[in-house]
């Protein structure tokens, strides 16, 4: 049974939540297990937020990841307050652009993705998330790159269908990075 | 059923109630139910249906009497602490027997407390929570696809039984997604004779009611409303079982307690520990038979809860004592962990305190 | 000729008001007026907590009992389950003024097509005689032995000057029912008030100031006097609001 506990963590307005559920979309689209849970604060934007997303054949039990196999960091208390839960042999994404320092544990993968860079250089700088969410896709194949635009399509609705394409193209450069 | 979507808990219940033909939805804004008020607020006018923000949750709950006692479907919701201040309705409600649905997506507390997920109103949701002897009938959805099944299940028992039903849920099941299928059934209604329709001077006034200045009668109106309670306990307990038929460690959990305690199960046993799990998905009536069926076989109960032991008690009346039951629980937000489950499991099969 | 009967929406049952109480006379403004207009068989009325809490055998439509002071949450439920309905509700000064301000002023700014029948008698009549929201300064009272004293009770409050400072409401009006004159302006500003909602106007609502010789501890006609020579000063009588009106006369 494969089951892949995925945790993205960042500062609010950094669109955390929303590549959570593009995951977990594009999980329900290819017929996976699966659930989304979000940390829920008094701060819209700023404050720390994460979320859980659990990608499974099987039906999923908990779905409160403590223990990840996959976790995106976009801040730098993120990584401070998760680089130890992750599970040994697991993979670690770092926004490297916002981030400096490295990933102290040598048991699990790491991939250093300028995320923030790279969505400036492609005209939309608040899309780090999406292209990590690409990168993440590449390197994990927890769901594959197959029909991504029918996902968006999903979850971007139709009154910002214009943000379709960005989106897009955001995933494709981190998967292509 | 129609094809899978992807929904929070909190919009699962709103668009489940829709559909159950519910078109009266009463609320005040509190976290982490927003959601469900916010669905309403967009969705009502679009049907011919109701979404009223009302000036506080107290006013709320007599909206929802009084357009029950028009006979039609009708539910609020709230987290704890508005929960608390719709006790007084709650109790109106029940003593006039009249059905409503009130869902409790429940926070840390006492008093103001925090606004992360808790179990810490079990005693106030299955004890009656309002003034007098009542019950109300208590679902506890443990997925998102629950809490739009739930719903459904909850305005037919209400109206079956003349009674309030209560959707007894948390922060993580109101704010997580899952894929849901959503009803596509077309909801049934049946008579309610006693509704307020006007008498079209055609018959004797109806009167909803719950004043007896007569000792004897509000007696009789006590007995004859647990004379009904009764068959709800009897038709209407619901609960589900997971690899207990051999468990020696018989955990039981509710929500997203049960979803955890699943995890850590599974895990016990592979490690060779036989541990299995009941679910109760009616807290009231709470599943007193199987409780029991189990203390016949299990060596030790350990409940799970995000309270300081509050269903536990429940678990020693319907297991008779004959068994101890542990307690593993978070408070205050905090959610057990499956290892932490795992830990108490272990502790119950090896008898240490 | 019939000179006088009992209005057909009051029903046939003796009243539990004491000697004097003014409430019986209110009582059948309200079920005539409900006469008056045809419209008993679709009239739905809430009974509060207080002296008329069992209002709901007095009356021939279909009644429900609210908790003190919820009525106009109750009346609202109850409207928007149905709109062809006439629904009103029946509350004294403790019920509507004090522990429901919330529910009244909040069913009011939403202008909420109900009609509200406020009877204003200064003082808490069912629990015995303690101080009401609308108790007069220096008026004696159970909970005010030695007179409301405005420093540490705070001074009554104008239900009818308060709600007519509001938005929302279509009709507020203060009537007496200590003479026949004053009476019979009752009956007309009553039957307006439920007009009002079968015209799909919105929130009217009738203050009716009245007495308690009971716990004023005066005979009923010194109770009338006293209601005459000393409320009136304080709640003036007269219509507060009339937004009806108010357009025509533009």
């Amino acid at each position: 049974m494969a089951t892949t506990q995925i945790l993205i963590a960042g500062f609010g307005g950094q669109g955390v939540l929303f590549a959570g559920k593009f995951l977990a979309y594009k999980g329900l689209m290819e017929e996976k297990q699966l659930s989304w849970l979000p940390s829920y604060g008094p701060e819209m934007r700023g404050g720390t937020a994460n979320c859980s997303v659990i990608i499974s054949d099987e039906p999923v039990g908990s779905p409160i990841v403590s223990k990840p196999d996959v976790l995106v960091v976009m801040n730098l208390p993120s990584l401070d307050k998760y680089e130890d839960a992750v599970v040994p042999g697991g993979k670690i994404f770092v926004d490297s652009t916002l981030i400096e320092r490295k990933v102290k544990r040598t048991d699990v993968d790491v991939y250093y993705i300028p995320a923030t860079k790279l969505a400036i250089d492609i005209g939309a700088p608040t899309l780090a998330n999406m292209i990590i969410t690409g990168k993440l896709i590449k390197e994990t194949g927890v769901v594959s790159y197959d029909n991504i635009d029918k996902t968006l399509e999903k979850i971007i609705s139709a009154r910002k269908a214009n943000l379709k394409d960005i989106n897009f193209k955001a995933i494709e450069t981190g998967y292509n990075s | 059923m129609s094809e899978k979507v992807l929904m929070k808990g909190n919009e699962a219940i709103a668009e489940a109630a829709i559909r159950a033909g519910c078109r009266h939805y009463f609320g005040y804004p509190i976290t982490p139910q927003t959601e469900l008020a916010a669905y309403m607020a967009k969705r009502m006018p679009k049907i011919g249906g109701t979404f009223l923000q009302a000036e506080s949750e107290i006013a709320a709950i007599n909206m929802v009497y009084g357009v029950s006692a028009a006979g039609k479907r009708v539910m609020t919701s709230s987290s704890s602490p508005g929960v608390s201040l719709k006790q007084e309705g709650i109790s109106y409600i029940a003593g006039a027997d009249l059905p409503a649905l009130i869902v409790n997506v429940q926070r840390g507390g006492p008093g103001l407390g925090g606004i992360q997920p808790s179990q810490s109103d079990y005693f106030q949701a299955t004890k009656g929570g309002g003034h007098g002897d009542y019950h109300l009938i208590v679902l506890t959805p443990a997925s998102v696809q629950e809490m739009a099944d739930l719903t459904g299940l909850a305005f037919e028992l209400a109206d079956k039984y003349r009674m309030p039903a209560m959707l007894l849920a948390d922060g993580t099941m109101g704010q997580m997604m899952e894929p849901v299928e959503l009803p596509e059934t077309e909801p049934e209604f049946i008579d309610k004779p006693w509704a307020l329709t006007g008498t079209d001077m055609k018959r004797e006034h109806n009167i909803v009611n719950s004043l007896y200045l007569v000792p004897e009668q509000l007696e009789k109106t006590n007995f004859e409303r647990y004379e009904r309670y009764k068959l709800v306990e009897e038709n209407e307990t619901r609960y589900e079982s997971f690899m207990t038929e051999d468990a020696d460690v018989c955990v039981v959990a509710f929500g997203i307690a049960a979803r955890v305690s699943k995890n850590a199960v599974v895990e016990a046993r592979k490690q060779g520990i036989k541990a299995g799990l009941i679910r109760p998905i009616t807290v009231w009536p709470f599943p007193k038979k199987a409780i029991a069926e189990a203390a016949k076989t299990s060596k030790a109960f350990v409940s799970v809860e995000l309270s300081m032991g509050q269903m536990i008690e429940d678990i020693k009346l319907a297991s008779d004592c004959s068994r101890p039951v542990y307690l593993c629980n978070r408070v205050g937000g905090m959610i057990p962990s499956p290892e932490e489950v795992l830990e108490s499991i272990k502790k119950a099969a090896g008898g240490n305190e | 000729m019939v000179v006088f009967e009992r209005p057909k929406s009051l029903a046939e049952v003796p009243l539990h008001y004491c000697p004097g109480c003014t409430h019986g006379i209110i009582h059948r403004l309200v079920a005539q007026a409900i006469d008056d207009l045809g419209i008993e068989g679709r009239t739905i009325g809430v009974a509060p907590v207080g002296c008329a809490v069992m209002a709901y055998d007095y009356f021939t439509c279909d009644m429900i009992e609210a908790a003190h002071g919820r009525a106009p949450a109750v009346a609202t439920g109850l409207k928007r389950a149905d709109p062809g309905k006439i629904i009103f509700t029946y509350q004294g000064d403790g019920d509507l003024a004090s522990i429901g301000m919330a529910e009244t002023v909040h069913a009011a700014t939403r202008n909420e097509n109900i009609t509200v029948i406020f009877v204003n008698n200064a003082i808490y009549g069912m629990t015995g005689g303690q101080m009401a929201p609308t108790s007069l300064p220096g008026q004696v009272t159970q909970t005010s032995p030695y007179g409301r004293d405005v420093a540490t009770a705070g001074y009554p409050v104008k239900v009818s000057e308060l709600l007519a400072a509001l938005d929302g409401p279509e009709f507020i009006a203060r009537v007496a029912v200590n003479n026949v004159k004053n009476v019979k302006n009752a009956q007309k500003t009553i039957k307006k008030a439920f007009e009002n909602q079968v015209n799909n106007k919105g929130f009217s609502l009738v203050e009716v100031v009245s007495s308690c010789p009971t716990n004023w501890g005066m005979t009923p006609s010194d109770a009338l006097k006293w209601l005459d020579e000393n409320m009136l000063s304080y709640y003036p009588l007269g219509v507060y609001k009339d937004k009806s009106a108010e357009k025509e006369g533009e």
